[in-house]
């Protein structure tokens, strides 16, 4: 039976060629693999080998065409004994094999009137408080989830001998031994790596990087393994894990160890990114974290490790990812921030509260995915938005914010958003300018004052 | 190939020798067929083909047992067909299609299967390095056993994680077997221009890693050097290398028109090396088979593969939903 040849695509972007050179003619016997001509693509040019075995019964395309289309017929094979003479002159070109049809694309979502939100306690309203460091909130967060699950274990840089390098990890190897609590050396891209193939593997490691700086000699890893893996293979291969540390300036460290790392992670799909606050968030969300199916970033701060909050004593405090919190209620103005950008945040709340106007302060705890309705349910109550966050402006998370505001509750602005970040410089060391470089509490007061026209 | 510090070749029944003849040539007749149907517009994109280091996974998972891991790059569709994942949803992968084994939503370079132990299919070059050894961690977490074979080639073995994770492999004595696949070329870059030793398992040493170098245009030899990586392995005794020196027939993927070696290097070592042709000659010598056998399985293979072929053209795209799904678990 004879075999239409037809002319390949030789590039991912190749549509037609230019049939250099036939090296072989009609009457040559090919077998699999032999090369049969020589074609120029866009790029350079190419070999053509033989799939089929057979005869060249027939050149339907001279050597030295230009301009000859992709599926093209540009010879004929036949069997032995198969008269090529009673063949076909040149075919019509053959219809390009799958044309994609131009899938249509879901409408967007209409612009909600009033988002439902999930405004339910994250702890019953009777459980006994008691104060705790962010510190402790994290180590027993880690220890009950270890408790819990064999498959959980913690591995990074001082983790167990040392007892963590800022302390989190505090007595973790006493309990769990070194099979679950592992000190890995310096070697960041490696041990994560490791770590999201033993994701794969079916354990639940969480991952300790010294700081979320050095993290990023493994964000391959966190973007291409991590987060894109469960798409790429439809749905079949997960990776539970969670990549935490502490994130954004300490205090006096400079350029190199002070970066905000929220808004980079907040954009990619497969990723869930916490930044918690309080201790109690801390806590419950690091449960939650470890649980969760998925990879996650959480960001802690240095500055809050040792700070105390009201912590609920509560047998299992998991709360739930993608869940703002509504701190303190107001009506002139909505401040929504997250991570250590709410000290900012609440500071100014009490001062503008001061000088009469009331301002309702959301913590976001986790930024992907964002709990945007809470934003906008209450943009539609006080017509004013300032975001507050440690990190650059270009590509922020309140620019973010803002874009989806725009869409979903224009009508609702009484006044233009206003993102309050860090300044568009390195972090600087002198303590002077450091300070400058940072995002104050008197920035968030002016900000609101600007947008409430005071 | 020249070859030194090969494993003795072990005896072999006609049984397995055929089964090696068969599973070479369903990648290599694969490959052919997936060639054409990138010639044909149905896959786009990068696509890597296998031909020529067909021995190599072939004689590795002849060395496997069940339950045993593998990972490798982006040069994938062979490791899936050796380990027993469906030609036909391989195939529907690479045309992108629903009945693709990542309902088309992978490609070429990123299949997974939970039930054959494959994890991928990455198209990072070297990342797939520490994920192995992460699998291997698993394993020994779990104590269940298991032996994890991690792929790359010559051109990641530049790569810093690759020593990263060769580091972490000694210290915690992890069971992976390291399966450099030396196919000469890191794309267009021959190795004795990208890499300072000529031979790239001795790195190993600076870990305390064994390892050594392999025929892997000779099926039996690198069974033979698998079994031997495995059994350390599973002895608990930590990762071993196995530098396997193969070649690549095709260029680095579709597009490569491979100028940076000569028609005469490639057709050498068709001529003189093939491992296909190998154990075709050594079933035909030995009297284990007649040329009508192997017509038989020829015959067997193509009708495979034209199957497979088939269902990738007629399994439709994925919906539109798709698009959507698979993001979070």
């Amino acid at each position: 039976m004879a075999t239409e040849i037809l002319m390949p695509a030789l590039s991912p972007t190749m549509e037609e060629g230019t049939l250099a050179k036939w090296l072989v003619k009609e009457g040559d016997t090919v077998s699999s693999g032999d090369i049969m001509a020589e074609i120029e693509t866009d790029k350079a040019t190419m070999e053509f080998e033989a799939v089929d075995e057979g005869i060249v019964g027939k050149i339907l395309i001279a050597e030295g065409t230009e301009g000859v289309k992709v599926n093209t017929p540009i010879a004929v094979l036949v069997e032995d004994g198969e008269d090529a003479s009673a063949l076909p002159a040149a075919a019509p070109a053959a219809e390009a094999a799958a044309e994609a049809s131009p899938a249509a694309a879901p409408a967007p979502a209409a612009a909600p009137a009033a988002p439902v939100v999930d405004l339910s306690p994250d702890w019953p309203a009777d459980a006994e408080m008691k104060s705790e460091t962010v510190r402790e909130a994290l180590r027993d967060a880690m220890a009950e989830e270890m408790r819990s699950d064999e498959d959980v274990y913690l591995m990074g840089e001082e983790v167990a001998e040392y007892q963590g390098a800022y302390k989190i990890s505090q007595g973790l190897l006493d309990e769990f031994g070194s099979k679950r609590v592992i000190d890995t050396p310096i070697t960041e891209h490696g041990f994560a790596g490791i770590a999201v193939g033993s994701a794969f593997g079916g354990l639940k490691p969480i991952v300790e990087f010294m700081t979320f700086n050095f993290a990023m000699q493994a964000i391959d890893q966190i973007i291409n393994s991590a987060a894109k893996t469960l798409y790429m293979s439809g749905g079949q291969m997960g990776c539970p894990i969670v990549f935490r540390g502490p994130n954004g300036a300490a205090a006096r460290v400079a350029a190199q160890h002070s970066q905000d790392y929220a808004a980079w992670y907040m954009q990619v799909p497969g990723l869930k990114v916490v930044m918690p606050y309080s201790a109690a968030d801390a806590k419950g969300l690091l449960k939650s974290a470890i649980r969760d199916p998925n990879p996650v970033v959480f960001l802690e701060n240095e500055i809050l490790y040792g700070r105390s909050f009201e912590v609920p004593q509560v047998d299992d405090l998991a709360i739930p990812l993608g869940k703002a919190r509504i701190w303190r209620e107001g009506s002139d103005v909505t401040i929504v921030s997250f991570g250590i950008g709410m000290q900012y945040a609440l500071e100014a709340a009490d001062k503008l509260a001061e000088e009469g106007i009331s301002a309702e302060v959301i913590d976001l705890r986790t930024i992907r995915p964002m709990d945007t309705g809470a934003i906008i349910n209450s943009v539609m109550k006080t017509n004013r938005l300032v975001t507050v966050e440690e990190g650059w402006p270009q590509g922020s998370v309140g620019s973010y914010i803002s874009s989806v505001v725009m869409q979903e509750a224009f009508d609702y602005l009484d006044a233009p958003v206003i993102n309050c970040t860090g300044k568009d410089v390195p972090m600087p060391y002198a303590a002077n300018l450091e300070k400058l470089a940072l995002i104050t509490t008197d920035e968030v007061i002016a900000a609101v004052k600007q947008v409430t026209y005071r | 190939m020249a070859a030194r510090k090969t494993t003795k070749k072990p005896n072999v029944s006609a049984e397995e020798l055929k089964t090696y003849y068969r599973e070479m040539l369903l990648i290599r007749r694969f490959e052919e067929k997936a060639g054409q149907l990138y010639g044909m517009g149905l896959i786009g994109g990068f696509c890597h083909l296998y031909i020529g280091q067909e021995a190599v996974v072939v004689g590795l998972e002849a060395a496997a047992q069940e339950g045993d891991k593998r990972i490798t790059s982006y040069r994938d569709h062979g490791h899936m067909l050796a380990c027993g994942m469906d030609p036909g949803g391989v195939m529907a992968e690479l045309t992108g299609r629903e009945g693709g084994l990542s309902k088309g939503k992978g490609g070429s370079m990123h299949m997974f299967s939970k039930e054959k132990h494959f994890y991928g299919g990455h198209g990072i070059v070297g990342a797939q390095v520490p994920l192995g050894a992460g699998l291997a961690f698993a394993d020994k977490y779990k104590e269940n056993g298991g032996v994890t074979f991690t792929y790359f080639g010559d051109g990641a073995a530049n790569q810093g994680q690759v020593y990263e994770t060769f580091n972490m492999a000694a210290l915690w004595d992890l069971p992976v077997v390291f399966v450099i696949e030396n196919n000469q070329y890191a794309m267009g870059t021959a190795q004795a221009r990208s890499t300072s030793s000529p031979d790239i398992y001795v790195r190993g040493e600076a870990f305390g890693i064994p390892g050594e170098i392999v025929n892997g245009m000779d099926v039996l030899a690198v069974k033979a050097a698998g079994e031997k990586a495995v059994a350390h392995c599973r002895a608990g005794k930590g990762p071993y290398i196995l530098e396997v020196k193969t070649y690549r027939y095709r260029g680095h993927s579709m597009s490569d028109p491979a100028k940076y070696r000569t028609r005469e290097e490639v057709q050498k070592v068709r001529e003189q090396s093939d491992p296909i042709e190998h154990v075709r000659e050594l079933l035909l010598s030995g009297k284990h088979a007649t040329e009508d056998d192997l017509k038989a399985i020829d015959k067997e293979i193509k009708e495979i593969v034209n199957q497979a072929a088939e269902f990738s053209k007629e399994s439709p795209e994925p919906s539109v939903e798709e698009l959507w799904t698979d993001i979070y678990a």
